[in-house]
């Protein structure tokens, strides 16, 4: 027990001894520059256009060694007066899963440890439709359509009011101006609260590091959409953000071999998506929930 | 009446006229897709030049015998639709003769509503850019649809996902 007193030198000596050594622990530690450059990456909507072209090289050169490509990462920002919409005709599906693989290639996802795919079709029995919990999506036969069955794709709604954006806890995700929900996945912490928000089962999760075959992978990304993510990040659907920018149809609505899918401008009163709307009688998933999604569903015959 | 009113009166006319004058407009072109033939076969007037016209219905013995017709075959034949002078044409009903690439406005004519769907672009598949100049496709009914066995075959789906359990199946592959 020590007889004299502490005084307020000796406190603030030792205050700062320890804060000095507290900062040192990064320079200690195992984590490699690449690591570090991440971590102190800014968000991206903070990222100044310089920023973003540093990043945008910085990953080029990784993945480059990674996979063995040229990649071409655009940012490009959302196409004035543009405002997506999806429109799915369920008498038309057979419950195929093309869709579901060339998102997958398109897409860059991991093909197995961990198997992500972001479209899900499920299966329901005719007369049915709205008891998802009904539902089956891991079915199997030989051919489809069954009989007595209708399939119904699901995927990211891009809702106009996401509950995944509202519980983000460090705003990793966020609506854009043409209405696609995005995830910059540096910016991720992975910890999921917005899978358990999602009523649609939308969005997946990176348990691990992707494994993407090299002579799949697809070169032309976006930075907020298809790039080849990294462990603990959250992905989903982006309407394809990579393509429709430019104009071109996301690679489902082209896979899909009986036509199903439609999409277009909800701005553009001569769009597909504006014909379906004024004509069909069209219906969103759970509408209940107040989550304004952008899938319009519909029967014809 | 002045004379300038009854001039735009009857140009006002005139324009109505043409706008309305066919359901099709004359001239509306598609960025379709090539007619999906079969390998060879095209141009049909390479054997039909030279064969004697047979008007009437049967069933064919020697050519074309891979061809089951199972479209409105109680009530139309071959020669309902392939014109009878010139096999590399289609014949309307009102006796006009299109090409395979305008084979929609054949189809039309019996299917008004799925027309008029593919028009607007909601029946029926469209490839490529949907906005701006790119190259865009548009997918003629014969590519999606065999004109003589138009009812869709179930085909086999692509694999189902992992089941969670599925673990060591998953590393095999």
């Amino acid at each position: 027990m020590q007889n004299k007193k502490y005084t307020r030198r000796e406190f603030i000596r030792n205050l700062s001894v320890t804060a000095l050594g507290g900062m040192a622990i990064p320079l200690l530690s195992s984590c490699t520059k690449e690591e570090a450059e991440d971590f102190l990456q800014k968000h991206f909507r903070e990222m100044t256009e310089e920023d973003k072209k540093r990043v945008i090289s910085k990953l080029e050169q990784r993945y480059l060694q990674k996979y063995g490509r040229k990649f071409q990462i655009s940012t490009k920002e959302a196409v004035p007066e543009t405002f997506w919409g999806y429109g799915l005709e369920l008498s038309r599906c057979i419950g195929c899963r093309r869709c579901v693989y060339a998102c997958v290639k398109e897409n860059n996802h991991s093909r197995h440890d961990p198997q992500l795919q972001w479209i899900r079709v499920l299966r329901l029995k005719r007369g049915n439709l709205i008891n998802l919990e009904n539902s089956e999506h891991y079915y199997a036969p030989d051919l489809v359509p069954e009989k007595g069955f209708i399939y119904l794709p699901v995927q990211c709604q891009q809702c106009q009011n996401p509950p995944c954006v509202k519980v983000c806890p460090v705003h990793a995700t966020w609506q854009e101006p043409d209405g696609i929900v995005v995830v910059d996945y540096n910016w991720c912490i992975g910890c999921r609260y917005c899978i358990a928000a999602c009523p649609y089962k939308g969005r997946v999760f990176n348990w691990a590091e992707p494994n993407i075959p090299k002579e799949e992978i697809n070169p032309s990304v976006h930075y907020l959409g298809n790039r080849p993510r990294m462990k603990c990040a959250v992905e989903k659907c982006t309407f394809c953000i990579q393509r429709v920018r430019s104009g071109r149809y996301p690679a489902c609505v082209e896979a899909c071999p009986t036509g199903t899918r439609k999409f277009g401008n909800l701005l553009d009163p001569d769009s597909e998506i504006r014909y379906i709307i004024d004509r069909k009688r069209v219906f969103r998933l759970k509408e209940d929930l107040g989550t304004e999604p952008k899938f319009y569903y519909f029967f014809e015959a | 009446m002045k004379k300038e009113t009854k001039a735009i009166a009857f140009g006002i006319f005139l324009l109505g006229f043409c706008f309305t004058s066919s359901a099709n407009a004359a001239g509306e072109e598609f960025p379709v897709a090539p007619p999906p033939m079969t390998e060879g076969m095209f141009p049909c007037s390479s054997c039909h030049a030279s064969l004697e016209v047979n008007r009437k219905k049967r069933e064919l013995k020697e050519e074309h015998t891979q061809i089951k017709l199972h479209h409105a075959e109680t009530m139309r034949w071959c020669l309902d639709c392939h014109d009878i002078k010139n096999r590399d044409k289609l014949r309307l009903y009102n006796g006009e003769l299109i090409n395979f690439t305008e084979s929609y406005r054949l189809c039309g004519e019996c299917h008004g509503p799925q027309y008029r769907d593919w028009r607007a672009g909601i029946h029926g598949k469209r490839t490529g850019y949907f906005m701006g100049s790119g190259k865009r496709t548009y997918f003629l009914c014969a590519h999606c649809h065999d004109p003589h066995e138009p009812k869709f075959k179930p085909i086999k789906p692509e694999s189902p996902p992992f089941l969670p359990t599925d673990k060591d199946k998953e590393h095999a592959k």
